[in-house]
Formats: C-alpha cells, structure tokens, sequence
C-alpha cells in the first residue's frame, strides 16, 4: 500500500505546475508577435520599413542624367518629378544597363495632365487632344523636359478654356477678354507672376451700359439707381452677364 | 533562469539554507530588474536596427492645397505601386475626388478612376457652378477610431505619428474599416488583413518623400515634419486657413487642407 501523499505537497505541486506550465506557454507555445506591445509593434516597424523602394526620388537621377536635370529645373516643369512620367526607376538607378524605365512616346501620355477639364484650376495649360495638332506625338514639337511652346500662345483658352467656352455663347460674346482685362505679354509666359488687370469700378462697366453711353447695343441702366452700393460683378457674371438674381 | 541565478548567489551569500521569505524577496526584486535589462536592450536593439533613425525626433503629417490639385491621378498610381496595392480600381490607400457643385445646389462627388459612367460624362458644363479636386488619403489621426477599435490590437499609433497595421497579427475582421469615419482602410484581397496608407514609412525613415507627394506635378501635396521648425508643412500651416475633414469627430487629423470648400466631407 503505497503511503499517502500529505496533502500539502499536492497543493504545492499544483501551485508550482501552474507557475511552470504559464513560463512554458509564454515562453515557447505564444508566437513572439503576441507576447507584448512594445516588441510586437517594433516587429511591424521593421517589417513595415523594410519594404523596397520602387520611386528612387528626384534627387537620385541628377548624377547620371544631368543634361535632364539642368533642363528641366527651370522649365514649366520643374515640380514634375522625373518618376512622374517615367514611373518607378528605383531598380534602374542600381542597375542602369539592364533594367529600362518607362518611356511614354506616344501622345497619351501628356493629356493626362493637360487634357481639357471642367474641375481642372482656371490657368492650368489645357489642350483639346482632338483638335490640338492631332496625330503627331507631343514631343514631336514639346521638348518634355522643358516644354515651352513653341510660340507663346496667343490664345487665352490655352489656360482659360472654361472661361472663354463659357463667355462665347454669352451676351459679351463679342466684347474681347482684353477690353476688360489689360493683359501683359508675359502673363502668358509666368501667369502666376505677371497678372492681368481686372476692372474695378461701376463706371468701367457704364463705358456701354450707363444711360446715354456710346454702344447703341448695349442695354442701359441708371448708374446712380441701379444697386449703387455694389459692384457689378457682385450681381452679373461678367463672363456670362445673361444671368443675374 | 534569471530568478535562478539571483537566487542560487542569495544561497552561496548565506550559505544554502533560504527562507520562503528570501525566496519571495527575490523574486520581487527580480521584476523591476528585469524590466529594467529588457528596456536597455530594447533601446540598444531600437537604434540599430533604424540605422540612427530616431522615431520619437519626427511627428508627421501632409498638408494638400486644394486649388492646386488637377487631378492627374499619378499620386494614385504611384502608391499603388510603391505600396503593392491591387490594380483594381475599388483597393487603394489614396483617392482623389471630383467635387461637382451644380447650379441647383445638388452636389455631385467621384472618385476618380473608377470606371463606369462617371458624372463628368453625364453633368453638363453648363450646369457646374464651382468644381474641384479633393486628395484624400488616410488623416493619420491623432486620436484614431481605428486603433480604439481593433479587438486584438493589431493597428497602433507609432511615436512618430503614422497609424500602422501588423499583419500578422490582424485577424481581418474589418471592425477597423468599419470605424474609420474617412473610408481609409480597406481589406486587402490576397493577405485578407486590413491595408491603409502608411505615409509610405519605408520611405520617410530613409528620408524619402512618400510615393504620392513624389511624383505630384503641382505640388498640392506637402509632406513634412510637423516638429520642424524648418519644415514646409510648418511653413503650410502658418500661411494658409487650414481645415481638417470631419473636425467635430475629434478625432484630430493630421491631414491639413487649405482651401477645403465647405461641402467637402
Ligand atoms: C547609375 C546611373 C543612372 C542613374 C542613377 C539613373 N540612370 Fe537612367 N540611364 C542610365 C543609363 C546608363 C541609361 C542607358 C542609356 C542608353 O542605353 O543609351 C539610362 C537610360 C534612361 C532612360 C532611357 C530609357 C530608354 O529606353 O531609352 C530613362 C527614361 C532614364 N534612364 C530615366 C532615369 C530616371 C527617371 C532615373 C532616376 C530615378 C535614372 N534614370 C537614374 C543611367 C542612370
Ligand atoms: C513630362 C514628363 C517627363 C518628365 C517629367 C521627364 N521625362 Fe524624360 N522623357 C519623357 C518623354 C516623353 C521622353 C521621350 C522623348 C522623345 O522620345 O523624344 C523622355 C525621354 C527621356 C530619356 C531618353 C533619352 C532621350 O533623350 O530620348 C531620358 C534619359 C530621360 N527622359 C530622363 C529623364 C530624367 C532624368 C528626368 C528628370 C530630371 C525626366 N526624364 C523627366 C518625359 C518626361
Ligand atoms: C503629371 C502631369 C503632367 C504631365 C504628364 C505633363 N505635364 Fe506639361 N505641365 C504640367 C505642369 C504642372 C505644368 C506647369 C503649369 C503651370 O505652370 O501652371 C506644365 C506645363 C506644360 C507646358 C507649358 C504650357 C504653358 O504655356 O504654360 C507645356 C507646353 C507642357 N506642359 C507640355 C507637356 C507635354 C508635351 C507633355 C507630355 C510629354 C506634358 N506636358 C506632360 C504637368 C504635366
Ligand atoms: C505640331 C506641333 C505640336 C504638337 C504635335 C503638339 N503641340 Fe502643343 N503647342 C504647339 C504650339 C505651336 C503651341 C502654342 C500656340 C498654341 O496655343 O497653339 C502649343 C501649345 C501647347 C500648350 C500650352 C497651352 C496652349 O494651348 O497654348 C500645351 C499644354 C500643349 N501645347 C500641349 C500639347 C500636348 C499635350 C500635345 C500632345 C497631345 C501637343 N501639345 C502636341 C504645337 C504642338
Ligand atoms: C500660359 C497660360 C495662360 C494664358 C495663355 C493666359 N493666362 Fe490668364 N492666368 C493664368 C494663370 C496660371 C492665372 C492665375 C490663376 C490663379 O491664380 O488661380 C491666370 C490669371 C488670370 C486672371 C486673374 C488675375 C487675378 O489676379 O485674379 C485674368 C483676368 C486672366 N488670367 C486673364 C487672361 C487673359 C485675358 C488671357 C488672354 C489674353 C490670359 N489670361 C492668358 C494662365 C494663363
Ligand atoms: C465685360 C468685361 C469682361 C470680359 C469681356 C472678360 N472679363 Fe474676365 N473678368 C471680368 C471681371 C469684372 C472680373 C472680376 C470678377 C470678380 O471678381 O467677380 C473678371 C475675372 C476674370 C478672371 C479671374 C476670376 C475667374 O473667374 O477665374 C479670369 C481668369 C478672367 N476674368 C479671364 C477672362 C478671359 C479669359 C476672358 C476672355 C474669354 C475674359 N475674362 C473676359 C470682366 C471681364
Ligand atoms: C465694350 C462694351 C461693354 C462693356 C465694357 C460691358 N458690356 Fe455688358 N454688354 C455689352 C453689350 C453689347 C451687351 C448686349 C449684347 C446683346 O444683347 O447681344 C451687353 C450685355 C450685358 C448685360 C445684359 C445681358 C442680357 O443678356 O440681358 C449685362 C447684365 C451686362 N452686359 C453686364 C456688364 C457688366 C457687369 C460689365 C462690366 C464688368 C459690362 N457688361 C461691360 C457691352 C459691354
Ligand atoms: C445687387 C445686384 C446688382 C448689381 C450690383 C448690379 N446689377 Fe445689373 N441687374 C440686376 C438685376 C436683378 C437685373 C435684372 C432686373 C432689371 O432688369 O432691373 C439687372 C439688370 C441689368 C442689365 C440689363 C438691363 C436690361 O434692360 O436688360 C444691365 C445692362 C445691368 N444690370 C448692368 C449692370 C451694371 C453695369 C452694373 C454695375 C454698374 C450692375 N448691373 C450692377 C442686379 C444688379
């Protein structure tokens, strides 16, 4: 008959077997990630920072393309990052001889960005693709790395499209963008810089609309009645003046 | 191990005849030095393996100037690529959207690139009061709904202000998806865990510029330090009327817009 145990060593037994048995679990049964924050988040940030690098930056063509770089750096497209129409050349700043980036030839390319479009800032180069010079490549007369037109465009619509489109159907159909605006030449070379002037008082707009005015058909109102405290263009659009209140 | 080092020199100090109560001694003692080893190496391990990268230095967020934006899509595509992020047009980390504001007030929004009849085709010029471009990507909020929600911790605010997801550890169960208020995540269809934007970490620890703001024509995206002194986003937010999305969530983004039209949300 085999002597009884005391019940006190069993206690400790089971005491000391649940102390062991958590130290095993947490030591080699719970996959590392789960055991606490702080090493299981540095686990994602080395895993996260880890990942290769597709877009070797702007700065990474400059030691072998510098005829490229200097070029554009001055030219309209000086914030274009060459990636941006090159796509992802990581791989071929390290192994340049083997590995092409990407070289859009083709006319698709640019209309991505210069395509006419409604929701596009007024001033943004935009061209008709359709009836902008039609079946020769863009780079045929734009050098893309620094593409100046190759005349200054005389044309307000080259930046203006909306406005013009808009005012072409309008009663000012025929009154000239620069009737209003004194534009400088240079405007159409640094818009942002050199502006055009704007009218700025009720008496420009009476030249043809105040009582008595020369422009027999232009429509009259009493400049000292009609809303003497605005200006104009407060009221009527004076790109597309047909409409009001 | 440890515990039996300490307590076999306790031993040999008084000779091998340890009381319970030494035992329990020791083992006390044992907790805050071990914390106290394992956070040195932790610290050691931390700047070796950034290559000097010191995380707690940074605090990063991304300015986007809304009048800037021409909606070429190229930072969609380039995250898309730096980032392994499915070609579909319905998975992706940043978006761009078209805003049509008609002249009867209704209000029409698109994501770009999404195929389909978009409203451009469909809205005439004519009826178009104001339009624009709004980027959006994931506002790495200060306070992140995403995070509090996460039933097993997976998704975490690192000390240099960038949400992150493990992936090992995220079970896919889209609470996260579900509590963004912004629409940032989303669940990626080959790892079926959930995928966000990561202000492109990679890149930004070895001093890159996140994908998007890479390859942006117009600069609309800024992308900086927000402890800098010397950063152009400082720069952003002291010249400009900045507005977050949804700031009433309170959930602090650190996306920062100038020029964002009130009905924008
Ligand atoms: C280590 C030097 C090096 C670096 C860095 C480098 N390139 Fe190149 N690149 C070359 C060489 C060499 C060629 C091949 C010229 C040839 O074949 O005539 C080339 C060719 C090209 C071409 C033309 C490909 C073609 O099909 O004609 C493009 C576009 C280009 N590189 C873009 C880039 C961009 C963008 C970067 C920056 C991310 C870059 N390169 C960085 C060396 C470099
Ligand atoms: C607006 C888009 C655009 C940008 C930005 C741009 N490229 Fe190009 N690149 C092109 C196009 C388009 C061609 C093809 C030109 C051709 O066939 O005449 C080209 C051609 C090249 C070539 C081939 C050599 C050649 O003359 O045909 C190299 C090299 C190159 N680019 C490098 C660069 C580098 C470096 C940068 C940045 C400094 C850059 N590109 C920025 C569009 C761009
Ligand atoms: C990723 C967008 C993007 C692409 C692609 C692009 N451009 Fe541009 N382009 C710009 C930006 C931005 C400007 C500067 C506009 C400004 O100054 O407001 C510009 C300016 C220009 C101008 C100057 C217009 C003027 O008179 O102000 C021309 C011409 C031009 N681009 C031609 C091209 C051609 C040709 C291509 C294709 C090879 C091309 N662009 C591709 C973004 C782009
Ligand atoms: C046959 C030569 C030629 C081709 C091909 C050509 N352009 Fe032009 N482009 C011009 C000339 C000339 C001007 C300036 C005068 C004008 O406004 O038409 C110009 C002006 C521009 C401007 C400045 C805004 C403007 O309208 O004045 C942009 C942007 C532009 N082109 C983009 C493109 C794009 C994109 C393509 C390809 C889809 C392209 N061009 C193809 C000759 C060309
Ligand atoms: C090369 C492109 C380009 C051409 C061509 C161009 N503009 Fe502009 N224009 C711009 C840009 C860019 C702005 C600035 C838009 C902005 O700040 O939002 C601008 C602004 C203006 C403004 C507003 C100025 C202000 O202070 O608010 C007027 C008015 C204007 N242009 C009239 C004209 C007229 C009239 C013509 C034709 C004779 C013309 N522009 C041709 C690019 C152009
Ligand atoms: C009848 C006079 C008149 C004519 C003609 C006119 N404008 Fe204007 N334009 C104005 C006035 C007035 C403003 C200022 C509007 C305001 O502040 O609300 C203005 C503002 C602008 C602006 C800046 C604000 C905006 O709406 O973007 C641009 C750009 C512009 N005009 C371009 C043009 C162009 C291009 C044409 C020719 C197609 C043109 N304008 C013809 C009177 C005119
Ligand atoms: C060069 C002369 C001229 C100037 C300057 C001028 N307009 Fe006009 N405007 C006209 C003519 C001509 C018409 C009528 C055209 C028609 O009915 O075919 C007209 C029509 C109008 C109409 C009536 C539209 C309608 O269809 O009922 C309004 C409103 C108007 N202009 C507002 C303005 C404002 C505001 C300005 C100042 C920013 C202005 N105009 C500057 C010549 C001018
Ligand atoms: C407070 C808004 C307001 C302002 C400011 C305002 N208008 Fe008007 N205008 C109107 C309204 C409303 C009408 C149409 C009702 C009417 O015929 O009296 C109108 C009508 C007109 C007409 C068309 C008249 C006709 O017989 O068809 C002309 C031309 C005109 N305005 C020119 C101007 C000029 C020029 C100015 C600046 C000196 C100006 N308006 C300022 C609100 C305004």
């Amino acid at each position: 008959m085999p002597k009884k145990v005391p019940e006190q060593i069993i206690r400790l037994g089971i005491v000391i077997s649940i102390i062991f048995g958590s130290v095993a679990l947490t030591l080699y049964l719970l996959p590392p990630a789960l055991k606490d924050k702080p090493f299981h988040r540095r686990s994602t940030i080395l895993a996260e920072t880890a990942k290769p690098i597709q877009f070797a930056g702007s700065n990474a063509c400059a030691d072998c393309h510098d005829d490229k770089y200097q070029q554009k750096k001055t030219g309209y497209h000086r914030n274009l990052s060459c990636e941006t129409c090159h796509g992802p050349a990581a791989e071929h700043a390290a192994d340049p001889i083997t590995i092409k980036p990407f070289v859009a030839r083709e006319r698709r390319g640019c209309p991505t960005c210069h395509e006419y479009d409604p929701s596009r800032p007024t001033g943004f180069p935009q061209i008709n693709p359709t009836i902008h010079n039609p079946l020769q490549p863009c780079v045929t007369c734009h050098n893309p790395h620094d593409p100046v037109p190759p005349r200054t465009p005389e044309e307000c619509a080259a930046c203006h499209a909306g406005i013009v489109r808009t005012k072409a159907i309008s009663s000012h159909a025929l009154v000239a963008c620069t009737t209003c605006h004194t534009v400088p030449e240079k405007h159409k070379i640094t818009p942002r810089i050199i502006r055009p002037t704007k009218p700025e008082t009720r008496d420009f707009c009476g030249k043809c609309h105040a009582k008595g005015a020369p422009v027999v058909d232009a429509p009259k109102i009493d400049l000292s009645t009609h809303w003497e405290k605005y200006v104009c263009w407060q009221c009527h659009y004076p790109h597309l003046p047909a409409e009001r209140l | 191990m440890f515990v039996g080092s300490v307590i076999i020199r306790t031993c040999r100090r008084k000779g091998c005849d340890m009381k319970r109560r030494d035992l329990l001694k020791n083992i006390i003692l044992f907790i805050p030095v071990s914390g106290a080893f394992r956070a040195t190496i932790q610290a050691a391990q931390a700047n070796s393996d950034l290559n000097g990268y010191h995380p707690e230095n940074h605090y990063y967020g991304m300015g986007i100037e809304v009048a800037k934006c021409i909606g070429c899509g190229k930072c969609i595509e380039a995250c898309k690529i730096e980032n392994n992020v499915p070609r579909e047009p319905f998975f992706f980390r940043t978006w761009v959207e078209r805003y049509i504001i008609k002249k009867d007030s209704s209000v029409a929004v698109e994501s770009i690139h999404t195929g389909g009849k978009q409203p451009k085709e469909t809205i005439e010029e004519k009826d178009i009061l104001r339009s624009f471009f709004v980027p959006k990507t994931c506002n790495q909020c200060a306070n992140p709904p995403c995070v509090q929600v996460c039933p097993v911790g997976a998704t975490f605010s690192t000390d240099d202000g960038v949400v992150l997801v493990d992936r090992d550890r995220c079970i896919g169960c889209r609470y996260c998806i579900q509590a963004c208020p912004f629409g940032a995540r989303y669940l990626h269809p080959q790892t079926r865990t959930a995928d966000k934007c990561t202000f492109c970490y990679h890149r930004v620890v070895k001093g890159l510029l996140p994908a998007c703001v890479e390859v942006c024509p117009t600069q609309a995206r800024i992308f900086g330090d927000l402890r800098s002194r010397a950063s152009e986003l400082v720069r952003f937010q002291r010249m400009n009327k900045i507005h977050v999305l949804k700031p009433y969530l309170n959930t602090e983004p650190k996306v920062y817009y100038s020029g964002l039209d009130g009905v924008v949300n």
